[in-house]
């Protein structure tokens, strides 16, 4: 058992440029550490399992904050701009409401208060093992915890194990995948742009990050194209809680319905595998239908095809199932 | 009539937590003072090895490191103050005291200490079965039913017992304890209806909001703690014990406590490192915080149970008979006897005609256990209320009727000795609720679906005693004709230390504005109280406190009688004086009455306190001699039976089939308190304990992997306290007051059932939701409830515990 609640020294660095952070961030590598709203960071140097020697906060750093609208129709939104304001923002909720809707079910007032878009999306992962501070893969070890025939696996995943079975516990991450978003990346060789569905990364690509960031990069902004703009949506969240928890599954769904046909759906769950996935089999049998009830259920049973249980979490796969179904039914 | 009992008031403490003036045990601060901390074990069980300080010692600001084999050690199965051999993880080894917190953990960083790893188990059956892991060296079971030093033994069932029940009915082996009443066999011969039914009730944590921190230093001989607790007098015995001093040589602070339920009702061992870390430190301040995640490690639990129950029911309803075993998860130290309460709680709330009841408490590598709210009772209610409406389900009996029919009167009888209880209004209870609630309409509808969500409305009931006796009392009336009530009774949160000294004013018919309560410290000079825990102190403090007021009346009119002539009888009090009754005229003020008693000295200003209270209400006494007109009291009021409190709840809901999420839409709570002293603090008990119901029936548990024995939800977002939103804007509570007998004001305790109460309804409900499946498990999450709707089996097998 590692420490719980007492934070080591490390050195504070507080940038008020994208420049200064990332030569700070590039100059420190592996030791460094880039906090925004610091409700992962925090925990992580509380109970000293991640001990970095330096620490940038990015949270002087203005030009990473706010919600612009784009000449396109579409919006960015800076990686610090806090939860609250995404949950809030007029043109968010006119135009990619999935996404304020998500933003509103993360954690807790509090939290969304202080935690960034940044931080949720890229939010470690919260295995219960991985966040003890056991040497697991994650942690650079080479045993999983969870994965065997006792673990307490519950929240753990349905698909894409590989070594490591965590999920992705985001709640805006599905949405951006839904409204085909594209993150912006900085770094020493300049800036770039990802597909968020490709942002995220499972195991079997590198099992110590979540997110294809590497070390001295840092996420500057998300850009939602217009594609989706005022497009019918859903989002739910299923948790024990109703606050202050991560979601057991998730679903976000975006849909072009003419008439009461679906011309065009992006369909994402979140917590179902190490990345938010996408959920391309079900667009693929709504996509042209007229929406019913018959559709709908069609709809959830592909949604999990394929899905392998551990040994407690097999609820997920009717969970999911009926989000789906929610989904296209309810949208 | 009562001018105080029944109305609001504003407690005393009150406006220093809404300012945040008020201390909690870190608050304190004193010069020069340092920070210690704790290292814990990461093993569930193991022994000590070696320990290598050498590194962090070395450190500058690093002051010195406390072992096990410099404090008391405590007779196993007791928790140790600090240990050599840890039982689970989170266990404290050592402290470390350092300039800064920040230093003492650096320092702790770098202790070596080499750990031998030992057997362990999170899973008392696993104890149980032949060659099966001890938890302890000593022994793997543990009699730890109040009264007597806890009994250590080892305990392996056969493996017949094992195969005779079948791997998901529990086993009922040799039990630790047992009684019985009444022909079981005979009577289940003739039930028409007969459950049989095993279940799992989880552990959980207490989440107290203020963690039990504590500060210590030693000045002029004396050790002075500030520290975390429920509890005030009750407390100092047993920390003086642990500090390793005499009673008189220790001043033990508790002003205000952030919650304990349960968890800070007695002292702790813990609270005395930094008193042993200061003495070792030649009396500098010691401050030790503990941490929620800390908490969660060492800050107890309520136990779990394995249990199985067989209930046969006349086809009228009635249960006629019971047989119950109850296997209780202990953790590694004496833990507390909830296994016992879970028969008394079955016997008084349906009198069931026979009934046997057997049980036994298994020790694992778990967190250490004691009381939480309802300690037995409510872990009970949480799986015979939904029982009960499955056997109403079976006969096409109502939920309510059924209650009606077994419910008890005020000839309730509990447990084997068949003990009488001082006062029983459950079934008057059960029918104000059933009003208020608008039960019959509402229940009419109960079941209807709409969309994808199912209403269902359900009642549910709560037991706890309600009450001790034999403590003393000290009122102090002085020259300046102020009321001053002493109770030693504690700050668990209720305000119930000032609701009971309102009994005081009341006898002696003074205006609270002339009242002051003394509490909190040891300085104040206070009597030997009971702890505040077990739903008590609205009985046994209302009894100190009026006995106490009693004395002092009689000593007033004694004055009276002496200056004015007469004999005592003469004479009446009002309006704060002591007057003729046919000449109200004459008489003396109070101020005037407690100036004469210093004048009188002797028993009437304390130089002689009673002959029969206890050494500490004595030496408080003493103290005060010469300050005022004394009145103080040992309770020999006549008590014949358990003082007993009742709470039926009523709720509905909203079930949603697709998600197995549960809106809680409306909560009544009843509650049998006997004569209501204070209505808000009650009105907060009816609604905090079900909330806190709500947490243990549907959200709150412990998760150990089994094969590490880690806990696997140590902070409060992994183990899921209910939060606002997962609770009704708007509850309601109500009471029956009706005055228990046995209570000199007809006032008893509540705290408990009304737990046990929401906890139970919520779970009745949502059996009612999905058609009257009953789980025999808490508390039931959503994955459990989709599980059930979509026709797949759950993931843990019936008796398994401490799974997700």
């Amino acid at each position: 058992m590692g420490t719980r609640d007492m934070m080591p020294s490390f050195e504070l660095y507080q940038p008020d440029t994208l420049e200064a952070a990332l030569d700070l961030l590039g100059r420190f590598g592996e030791d460094g550490w880039a906090l925004a709203g610091g409700n992962d960071s925090f925990d992580w140097f509380k109970d000293r399992v991640k001990r970095p020697r330096y620490v940038v906060d990015l949270t002087g750093i203005e030009a990473l904050k706010g919600i612009r609208e784009t000449a396109d129709g579409g919006v960015e939104i800076g990686a610090l701009t806090t939860l609250t304001e995404i949950e809030r923002s007029d043109v968010i909720r006119s135009r990619f409401g999935v996404l304020a809707e998500a933003a509103s079910k993360v954690a807790s007032p509090q939290i969304r208060n202080t935690g960034t878009i940044g931080g949720n999306l890229c939010q470690d992962a919260r295995c219960w093992y991985y966040r003890y501070g056991v040497h697991c893969y994650r942690a650079g070890g080479n045993t999983c915890y969870a994965d065997t025939p006792e673990g307490q696996n519950r929240e753990h995943c349905l698909w894409g194990a590989d070594r490591c079975v965590a999920v992705s516990p985001s709640d805006t991450a599905p949405a951006m995948v839904v409204l085909d978003a594209r993150m912006v990346v900085a770094g020493p060789n300049g800036e770039r742009e990802v597909p968020a569905e490709q942002f995220f990364i499972g195991p079997s690509i590198d099992i110590t990050r979540m997110t294809v960031l590497e070390p001295g990069e840092l996420l500057t902004a998300i850009r939602i194209p217009p594609s989706w703009a005022g497009a019918r949506f859903y989002f739910e969240k299923v948790a024990d809680r109703n606050v202050w928890d991560f979601p057991l599954v998730n679903i976000a769904a975006a849909m072009r319905v003419n008439g009461n046909v679906i011309e065009d759906a992006r369909f994402a769950a979140g917590a179902v595998q190490c990345t938010p996935r996408r959920l391309t089999v079900v667009e693929e049998v709504v996509r042209g239908q007229p929406r019913s009830e018959d559709l709908a259920r069609l709809a959830g049973q592909s949604a999990v095809r394929g899905a392998t249980p551990l040994n407690y979490n097999h609820f997920k796969i009717p969970l999911l199932q009926n989000l789906v179904m929610r989904a296209v039914r309810d949208a | 009539m009562a001018e105080l009992l029944g109305k609001d008031f504003v407690p005393p403490d009150v406006y220093g937590k809404v300012t945040g003036k008020a201390k909690y045990a870190e608050d304190f601060r004193a010069d020069n003072m340092c920070f210690c901390r704790l290292l814990l074990s990461p093993m569930p069980h193991a022994r000590v090895r070696n320990i290598d300080v050498s590194e962090a010692l070395k450190m500058e600001g690093v002051l010195a490191v406390l072992t096990a084999d410099e404090v008391p050690a405590q007779p196993p199965p007791a928790e140790p103050i600090l240990t050599n051999e840890p039982l689970f993880v989170g266990a404290p080894i050592l402290a470390v005291a350092a300039e800064t917190e920040q230093l003492a953990q650096d320092a702790i960083d770098r202790i070596r200490i080499d750990l031998e790893e030992l057997p362990f188990t999170v899973d008392p059956l696993e104890s149980l079965y032949p060659g099966g892991p001890d938890a302890r060296s000593e022994g793997n079971v543990v009699d730890n039913r109040l009264g007597g030093p806890p009994q250590v033994k080892r305990v392996k069932w056969t493996a017949a017992d094992f195969a005779a029940a079948g791997e998901d009915k529990l086993p009922m082996g040799e039990p630790l304890a047992e009684w019985s009443y009444g022909d079981v066999e005979g009577n289940f011969a003739k039930a028409a209806l007969v459950l049989d039914e095993t279940f799992v009730t989880a552990g959980m944590s207490h989440h107290s909001m203020e963690p039990r921190s504590a500060m210590a230093y030693w000045q002029n001989g004396k050790c002075y703690v500030y520290g975390s607790s429920q509890s005030q007098s009750f407390v100092v015995p047993d920390l003086a014990n642990y500090i390793g001093i005499p009673v008189e040589d220790l001043v033990y602070v508790a002003e205000t406590c952030g919650g304990g339920f349960g968890s800070k009702g007695t002292a702790y061992p813990l609270m005395s490192i930094p008193a042993h870390m200061s003495r070792k430190l030649n009396g500098r301040p010691v401050m030790m915080r503990i941490s929620r995640a800390e908490e969660f490690y060492l800050g107890y639990a309520r136990s779990g149970f394995q249990g199985r129950i067989k209930m046969g029911f006349s086809a009228e309803g009635r249960l006629i008979a019971v047989d119950m075993y109850v296997v209780q998860e202990s953790g590694a130290t004496v833990g507390f006897p909830d296994w016992p309460s879970s028969g008394e709680t079955v016997s008084i709330l349906y009198q069931p005609e026979a009934m046997r009841w057997r049980g036994t408490s298994v020790f694992t590598n778990t967190v250490p256990r004691t009381a939480q709210r309802g300690p037995g009772h409510n872990q009970t209610v949480s799986i015979t209320e939904p029982l009960m409406d499955k056997a109403a389900r079976a006969l096409g009996i109502d939920p309510l009727e059924i209650r009606r029919i077994n419910s008890p009167d005020m000839n309730g009888r509990i447990g084997g000795e068949r003990t009488p209880v001082t006062s029983c209004y459950i079934r008057e209870a059960l029918e104000k609720g059933a009003q208020a609630f608008n039960y019959a309409e509402r229940k009419a509808r109960s079941g209807q679906r709409n969309g994808s969500k199912v209403r269902a409305v359900a009642v549910g009931q709560g037991f706890h005693p309600a009450g001790f006796f034999g403590f003393d009392g000290i009122v102090r009336i002085t020259p300046e004709g102020k009321l001053h009530i002493h109770t030693g009774v504690g700050n668990l949160g209720t305000y119930s230390h000032t609701g009971t000294a309102r009994i005081a004013a009341e006898v002696l018919k003074m205006s609270w504005e002339n009242c002051v309560v003394e509490r909190g410290d040891t300085r104040k000079h206070l009597p030997w109280n009971i702890g505040q825990f077990g739903s008590n102190t609205s009985f046994t403090m209302a009894r100190t406190n009026y006995v106490a007021a009693m004395d002092a009346l009689a000593k007033l009119k004694e004055i009276a009688a002496m200056d004015l002539g007469g004999s005592p009888d003469d004479y009446d009090i009002g309006d704060e004086r002591v007057f003729k009754k046919d000449d109200p005229s004459t008489g003396l003020t109070y101020a005037q009455a407690a100036q004469r008693a210093i004048e009188l000295g002797g028993r009437f200003d304390g130089h002689e306190p009673p002959g029969d209270v206890n050494p500490m209400t004595r030496a408080s006494v003493l103290a005060l001699a010469g300050t005022g007109l004394i009145g103080a009291a040992r309770d020999n009021l006549p008590v014949t039976g358990q003082p007993a409190a009742f709470t039926a709840g009523f709720i509905e809901i909203e079930l949603d089939v697709e998600t197995g999420k549960v809106e809680i839409l409306d909560y009544l709570g009843v509650a049998d308190c006997g004569t209501v002293i204070h209505p808000k603090g009650l009105a907060t008990q009816v609604k905090g304990g079900a909330v806190m119901g709500f947490g243990m029936a549907v959200l709150e548990r412990h998760i150990y992997d089994p094969q590490n024995g880690l806990p696997g939800n140590v902070g409060l977002y992994q183990a899921k306290p209910p939060s606002y939103l997962d609770v009704p804007s708007v509850m309601r509570a109500d009471a029956v007051d009706l005055p228990d007998p046995q209570s000199p004001l007809g006032t008893k305790g509540i705290g408990e059932p009304v737990m046990g109460a929401g906890s139970a309804a919520l779970l009745c409900a949502i059996s009612e939701a999905l058609g009257g499946h009953v789980f025999n498990r808490i508390p039931v999450t959503p994955d459990h409830i989709v599980n059930v709707l979509s026709g797949r089996g759950q993931s843990h097998r019936p008796l398994q515990v401490n799974t997700a």
